[in-house]
């Protein structure tokens, strides 16, 4: 059964839903014709689904009519810019762009292998009776507010990888590019690692909601040759469900990139770009979380939509891609049950 | 022969412990930062709570003393606002889905969609109402940041009414429509009925996932020190609050943002675990028929 969870309710909106039944015929919903409330209240539940519909397309048209003077202002130019000065009025997108992708990458990099583990626990290793506390655990992480990860991260983390990671990386790997730059604590790394954790839980239900969806005979036909727990994992569960798992990174890539108040307070935002992750940078969310209501002229408020409309059509590509691929899986098991 | 398959056997066998005590370390690992974050807010937020906290004003920058009263009422305000206009979109919308679109093209693209928007980042919600809300109006209000949380509660009510619509049984709908009730009838007074607990607490969760939101108020609610009632005026939230005395230099403000952090996490993590619980109990109803 689908569990919509916590501050989660949205790993639900993305999680295969359990296999049901062949339904049998619904009732239709035209019972004596002319009956005036059963048309109207028809016609009521469609106008609001309708609105749904209608919403994304609001959201896209009114961000492009608005961001409409910075593009006829700059160009596409906007688009490759590295310079970002209020004063001068001489705005591009690219260091909040590099900031958001970099960003979101290195969470991915952290949060899939991690998501992974923990669904490998909680499907094929964990006794029942542990399954549910800690599926209940780790899907609180996604409860929990950004602002909380925010502000914790920048008085409780930043201090500690300021002190002991961040000079043990400059000591041991210093001559890399990567690790430039004096040991603040805030920067890159720090907001990768953080976004990561937020999005551990979103990647880990929906893979272990996919692994559930491999059929018990397909795995017990291998461990009746013999296999190891690891060896079914790798030889049956992941290949059976590989569509589902990349559906399920693009979700939580989906969300990385649009998180705004965890990375608002840890990148340091800086409109830089280096290639230290120690260095402070600046994400398209960060940029409007810190400059949206201190933009004064048109051309600044405009040249802000304007990346909020970049990160709404990354986001939507994404997440859509996300969805299809969620769906073929779904439709994968279906066919293959039947 | 024999030598050997014992020797591939135990590597096997090292390759699996390896890979499943790694698995479980990763559990551990998620379990870790929970705790950690936990731990530091009951550390730090906990002294942030007092008498005056919960009933006092804030104070100027720098001064000692007050509380955030208007951030909670302001918190609490926005947050039905933002229920009373996202709710019964939502449920209508997913009454939509599973009574009349189904399978419908039209259906998988709404249910497309609001997963799409589900997910959608909240801070473009916050610049999309900003365009059409705040500056027409030519001023930020409580209104405005209503309707961006109510954006975001949409299609997780959408979606959550759908869910439950659908563990009603036909025997139910066809026993009412045999009945001679015509088809909307049926829909409001029974299967509404059947799941009401079930969409009491599928509305639960989008309120949990909207209470701490702060990104879409940042340019649409504003912040506002003192009392407001006027939804048409900017109002102050904790979680705004929390943005900007976290970034002050005050001690005094930094102790109260963990207090009110606290506040925010024990609501919503609350909540949730209540309405998780009741959400699996409405299921298992469900699926016994």
């Amino acid at each position: 059964m689908r569990h919509p969870v916590g501050g989660a309710a949205e790993i639900a909106a993305h999680r295969a839903p359990p296999q049901r039944p062949a339904e049998p015929e619904r009732p239709q919903g035209r019972s004596r014709p002319g009956n005036l409330l059963d048309v109207l209240f028809r016609t009521t539940t469609l106008c609001f689904a309708g609105l749904v519909l209608l919403l994304i397309l609001a959201i896209g048209t009114v961000l492009f009519a608005e961001a409409h003077l910075a593009f006829s202002h700059f160009g596409l130019k906007f688009l490759w810019t590295k310079e970002w000065d209020p004063v001068r009025e001489s705005f591009g997108a690219l260091p909040s762009i590099f900031g958001t992708l970099v960003s979101s990458f290195l969470a991915i990099l952290i949060a899939v292998p991690v998501s992974m583990g923990i669904a490998i626990f909680l499907t094929e290793m964990a006794p029942p009776w542990l399954q549910k506390p800690v599926g209940l655990a780790v899907e609180m992480l996604a409860a929990v507010p950004s602002i909380i990860y925010g502000m914790w991260g920048l008085f409780s983390f930043a201090p500690i990888m300021a002190r002991h990671v961040e000079p043990w990386l400059k000591h041991h790997l210093g001559f890399l590019p990567l690790f430039q730059g004096p040991p603040m604590g805030i920067g890159m790394m720090t907001a990768a690692i953080i976004l990561a954790v937020m999005i551990i839980p979103f990647i880990t239900s929906i893979t272990r909601d996919v692994f559930a969806l491999v059929p018990a005979m397909a795995k017990e036909s291998a461990y009746g040759l013999g296999a190891t727990t690891w060896e079914v994992v790798r030889n049956v569960v992941i290949p059976y469900t590989r569509t589902g798992i990349v559906g399920a990174i693009f979700l939580g890539l989906g969300r990385a990139l649009g998180e705004t108040m965890a990375v608002t307070f840890v990148i340091g935002n800086a409109h830089d770009i280096s290639l230290s992750l120690l260095s402070p940078s600046n994400t398209i969310s960060s940029t409007l979380a810190n400059e949206f209501t201190e933009a004064t002229s048109h051309l600044y408020v405009s040249s802000l939509i304007a990346l909020g409309l970049i990160l709404f059509l990354i986001t939507t590509v994404i997440l859509s891609v996300a969805k299809l691929l969620l769906w073929r899986i779904e439709r994968q098991v279906v066919g293959s049950v039947r | 022969m024999s030598r050997h398959g014992g020797l591939r056997h135990r590597l096997r066998k090292a390759v699996n412990a390896v890979m499943m005590a790694l698995s479980g370390v990763s559990a551990l690992f998620g379990l870790f930062w929970l705790f950690w974050i936990l731990k530091d807010l009951i550390h730090k937020g906990l002294p942030a709570f007092s008498v005056a906290f919960f009933t006092k004003l804030p104070t100027p920058p720098g001064m000692a003393g007050g509380g955030l009263v208007n951030g909670i009422v302001g918190t609490l305000l926005i947050t039905a606002m933002a229920t009373l206009i996202g709710v019964p979109v939502g449920i209508l919308a997913g009454t939509y889905l599973a009574e009349y679109g189904r399978q419908s093209a039209l259906a998988h693209a709404v249910r497309f969609v609001s997963d799409i928007l589900t997910s959608a980042p909240s801070i473009v919600i916050g610049v999309f109402v900003y365009a059409i809300l705040v500056q027409p109006m030519k001023g930020f209000s409580g209104l405005a940041g209503a309707l961006a949380l109510a954006i975001i509660m949409i299609p997780v009510v959408t979606r959550t009414t759908e869910e439950m619509l659908r563990l009603v049984p036909n025997a139910l709908r066809e026993a009412a429509l045999a009945l001679g009730a015509p088809y909307w009838k049926v829909i409001l007074r029974v299967c509404y009925r059947r799941v009401l607990g079930g969409m009491t607490t599928g509305v639960l969760l989008a309120i949990a996932r909207v209470a701490g939101e702060t990104a879409p108020l940042l340019f649409t609610s504003l912040n506002n020190p003192y009392w407001n009632f006027n939804p048409l005026e900017p109002t102050g939230t904790l979680n705004v609050t929390i943005f900007n005395y976290a970034m002050s230099p005050y001690d005094d403000w930094r102790t109260k943002a963990w207090g009110a952090a606290l506040l925010i996490t024990l609501g919503v993590l609350a909540t949730t675990i209540v309405a998780r619980i009741a959400v699996s109990r409405t299921q298992r109803l469900g699926s016994q028929r």
